[in-house]
Order: C-alpha cells, then sequence, then structure tokens
C-alpha cells in the first residue's frame, strides 16, 4: 500500500493562521460586548440618582406603610 | 482419526459444545500441537496421579469479526466437510485455476463475515430513539397523574387578589428602581410605563 507522505513542516504556521482570526474576534467581541452592556447601565444610574429625592421617596414608602420603624403619619 | 487411538485416558464430563473437533481421549501434551484450530478439549487428562488443569473454553483463542482484528487468531470453520476439504487441497495448487466461486468460498471458511456486513449499520438508533420517547412519554403520564390524585390544594398565596398585593407591596418598598421592577412602573399615573 503506497500511502501519501504526511504534512512534515509548517503545522505551527497553519494552526496560528486558523486560529489567530478567531482569537482576534472573538476577543473584539467581548470587549465590544462589555461596552454595550455596561454603558447603558451606568448611565441609567446616572439619570436615576440626578435628580433623586431621597426624603420624598422616604414619605412615600412611609405613607405606603412598608416601615416597621415608622409608621404612616396619622397613626 | 487416528488421534482418536492414541490417548485412552479418561474422558471428561464437562464438553461443552458439540462441536469439540478432537477426542475427550487426547494427552494435554499431543493437544497443545492444534492449539490453532482450538483442538483442546475441555477434559481433564490424569497421569501417574498428577491433574492437568483443565483447559477452559475463554482461555482458548476465539474467533471475533471485528475491525480492529483483521486477522483473527483462528479460522471461522473448523471442521471442514469433505467438499472443503477438497477446496482447501486445491488451494495448495495454483490460485487462477480457483473460479470466483471457489475464492469467496475459502473466504467463508476462514472468515465469518467481510468487513462490508460487519460494518454494516444496524438501526440500533431507531429503537434507542423509540425508548427515549416512550419512558418521556410514561414520565409524563406519571407527571400528569400525580398532579391530578396526589398534589394538594394550591397555597392561598397563589390567589389572584393576594397576588395584587404582593405587587402592591413591591412597589411599594421600590424593589429594583432604576432597572428592574418598580423601573417599569409610572409612580405619577400609577400604571406601568408604556
Amino acid at each position: 500500500m503506497s500511502l501519501p507522505k504526511p504534512v512534515m513542516r509548517g503545522l505551527l504556521g497553519k494552526r496560528l493562521r486558523f486560529h489567530l482570526p478567531i482569537a482576534f474576534t472573538l476577543s473584539l467581541l467581548a470587549a465590544v460586548s462589555f461596552k454595550v452592556i455596561t454603558e447603558p447601565r451606568k448611565q441609567a444610574y446616572a439619570d436615576f440618582y440626578k435628580n433623586y429625592d431621597a426624603m420624598k421617596e422616604f414619605s412615600a414608602m412611609r405613607e405606603a406603610g412598608v416601615f416597621e420603624s415608622v409608621r404612616p403619619t396619622g397613626e | 482419526m487416528s488421534a482418536r487411538s492414541r490417548c485412552f485416558l479418561r474422558v471428561s464430563s464437562f464438553i461443552l459444545y458439540e462441536q469439540r473437533p478432537r477426542a475427550e481421549r487426547m494427552l494435554a501434551t499431543r493437544a497443545l500441537r492444534f492449539v490453532g484450530q482450538r483442538a483442546l478439549s475441555t477434559s481433564v487428562c490424569l497421569r501417574g496421579g498428577h491433574g492437568v488443569a483443565k483447559v477452559e473454553d475463554y482461555s482458548l483463542p476465539a474467533y471475533f469479526d471485528r475491525r480492529e482484528i483483521p486477522l483473527p487468531e483462528i479460522k471461522y470453520v473448523q471442521e471442514l466437510s469433505s467438499v472443503q476439504q477438497s477446496l482447501k487441497e486445491k488451494e495448495k495448487g495454483s490460485w487462477t485455476a480457483l473460479s470466483v466461486d471457489e475464492k469467496v468460498a475459502l473466504y467463508r471458511i476462514s472468515f465469518k463475515e467481510s468487513f462490508a456486513e460487519m460494518n454494516k449499520a444496524t438501526g440500533e438508533w431507531k429503537s434507542v430513539v423509540a425508548g427515549i420517547l416512550f419512558f418521556l412519554g410514561f414520565t409524563g403520564v406519571v407527571v400528569l397523574w400525580q398532579r391530578k390524585y396526589v398534589y394538594g390544594e394550591l397555597p392561598h398565596t397563589f390567589d389572584p387578589e393576594y397576588k395584587e398585593k404582593e405587587i402592591q407591596r413591591m412597589l411599594d418598598m421600590r424593589i429594583n428602581p432604576i432597572e428592574g421592577f418598580s423601573a417599569k412602573w409610572d409612580y405619577e399615573n400609577k400604571a406601568w410605563k408604556k
């Protein structure tokens, strides 16, 4: 039986040529996804606390009756 | 067979297969000559008070139809019929004199299944999938039966009115007001945000 001679050279180069573009693409994708997810979240938190009145919220919650330390005004 | 007349020692009672070719009365030493043709009997030969260990079936060379054993240790057909015997004699001559059928017959003497036959797909996967689906269905039957006959009533906390009160309390507590639950509620208009 005459088998063909197996490939002896260029194995690392072949592997790199195949895997490096994939590696770069995936890393880029990971970085972009990170930005795409975190930037809106940070913005949402900033917007929420820009005009946040803690005392107003506290009073509203108190009136609703969710606290045990302070009861709604009038009780 | 001349071998039968050679040894006149005790016959064993542990013969497992009828096809044991050589006689029970064979000496263990003589029998070793025929190892390649699976001629060892399973009998015990006693000589001068000493015992020879019984040769178990599984310790003898066996025939397997496997891809990784292309040439098994023994031929498939151990006892040749007269036709096969004459064919074997003819095989000792020039092979160009053999017809195609004779060559196939010689192949079948040595091997049970060809590579194509032994590697054939079996369709077993259909039985496996059928079994999987059947037992999935059976599990579903068991679950439904349980729901009907085993489980009791749901607790009162599942009632719609109770659930409404739960949601209202979550909104009052401002659960996840930035990106989550309460963020979707419009507190000015007392409705869910569009």
